[in-house]
């Protein structure tokens, strides 16, 4: 093997490198929060809903978690804009990436509120809670606790699933790389460096939310 | 020029099907014995062993599956020869997959009672004997359902590689697209196939998960 490292050409692109990690970041963390937001509605609609809604929900989590990412930005990059939808390749990613996270959160919120058992607030009510304490510390704090461990590598999953959206050229980490990759014909050079950065993101991810969990959560336990 | 949709061009994806039906295979096959070996080594006795594979399965789940494609593919070049699009996707789903699987039969194997460990060392039986005849028969059975949901996001994944220019299912689909410009219909029929393969398997994991899977947390 004669080949010679360059890695100079790759650091120089920093800022570019940089833009890109962060439209990675920003998307996944709108995508998440918008995902959460249909999660709540789909969860609801699937546990409290009538049967025409649970269906629906069903459809929609079973189309989604049954087929590939990739097929999914494609049907909404290529699909949307014959519907007299025009959208960048960001806006689409972002839509592809929440109908794509809403699917995952909606099984995991309703989760989270399954494991509410109704006698669980009658005995709140029965000890003499106020309605919104029993909702507090009743309903959402426990709710919360289940479902948070799985939101969060449910996000890192995410954010890496996202470097799918290069391939309708949106400007996320992935697709910064393949810029510069064409520019400078370094492949194997940038795609490492690159992949190092995602791996740095989730690990920073991963350590920032246990450090919640232990703020929020752990201490609760103490008690 | 653009093509109308026939039955030549719906024909073509149907039988694309088979390229991702064989890199699933290879990948699972694959990763399902090095997924052994990453499970057995995460669990080993040894310390540096596991320290090794917990790293392993660090990289694997905290990069992205199209890096990695990536990095096969150009790092290939690298080394001189180009690549075949197969083999690039194949080694890295394999690598991929060894990561999946090992962490998840790593749980498996762990779910087995401490007491069924301590009664092969107390009966004189070798790590080996132990680990065959007593932990991973009882650990194969936990693993079925979690193993068979992994089968889904396997088969889902090989759309990758159509990034590094494979023609799968997926890559027959965008040729067809930009032939006939009809992104609803073809994009629909590949999605659908793609259902097809993985519902059945999603129902099938959630299935054996009610059967026998409650023991895994």
């Amino acid at each position: 093997m004669n080949y010679v490292f360059q890695f100079q050409e790759v650091f120089a692109a920093w800022p570019e490198l940089l833009r890109g990690a962060w439209l990675t970041i920003s998307l996944s963390a709108g995508a998440m929060a918008l995902g959460l937001v249909v999660a709540v509605f789909g969860a609801l609609g699937k546990t409290m809903g009538p049967k025409p809604v649970r269906w629906l929900v069903d459809v929609y989590v079973e189309v989604i978690r049954n087929t590939p990412f990739l097929i999914q930005i494609f049907i909404i990059f290529f699909g949307l804009p014959r519907l007299g939808i025009q959208l960048s390749a960001n806006q689409a990613a972002l839509i592809a990436m929440v109908v794509n996270v809403g699917a995952y959160a909606t099984e995991i919120v309703r989760a989270g509120i399954e494991t509410i058992h109704k006698g669980q607030i009658e005995a709140g009510l029965a000890l003499g809670l106020r309605p919104l304490q029993v909702f507090r510390h009743v309903v959402v704090f426990p709710a919360l606790r289940t479902v948070y461990p799985a939101l969060c590598s449910q996000f890192i999953l995410l954010m890496l699933t996202s470097s799918v959206v290069s391939a309708i050229s949106a400007e996320d980490l992935t697709g910064v790389a393949n810029n510069i990759q064409s520019q400078t014909f370094r492949s194997f050079e940038i795609y490492l460096v690159v992949t190092a950065l995602y791996l740095g993101l989730s690990l920073a991810f991963s350590a920032a939310f246990a450090g919640i969990w232990r703020v929020v959560f752990a201490r609760q336990d103490r008690r | 020029m653009i093509r109308q949709f026939t039955t030549n061009e719906f024909l073509f994806i149907l039988t694309a099907v088979r390229w991702t039906l064989l890199l699933s295979l290879i990948a699972f096959v694959g990763g399902g014995l090095a997924g052994l070996g990453v499970a057995l080594a995460r669990t080993s006795p040894r310390g540096w062993l596991r320290h090794l594979a917990t790293g392993y399965i660090q990289v694997f789940q905290g990069t992205p599956l199209l890096m990695q494609l990536f990095l096969v593919f150009f790092g290939a070049n690298i080394l001189g020869s180009g690549i075949d699009p197969l083999l690039a996707a194949a080694i890295g789903l394999t690598l991929n997959a060894a990561a999946f699987l090992g962490e998840i039969w790593r749980g498996c194997i762990q779910a087995i009672p401490k007491g069924q460990w301590e009664a092969g060392t107390a009966l004189g039986l070798g790590y080996w004997t132990r680990m065959r005849h007593v932990i991973l028969p009882q650990a194969a059975k936990i693993a079925v359902a979690p193993t068979v949901g992994f089968l889904v996001l396997l088969v889902k994944s090989t759309s990758l590689a159509s990034i590094i220019g494979f023609v799968e299912l997926t890559r027959a689909g965008q040729i067809v697209n930009n032939a006939t410009f009809k992104p609803f219909l073809v994009f629909g029929i590949v999605a659908a196939i793609y259902f097809a393969i993985c519902w059945p398997l999603s129902l099938w994991s959630k299935r054996l998960e009610a059967r026998f899977g409650v023991v895994a947390r």
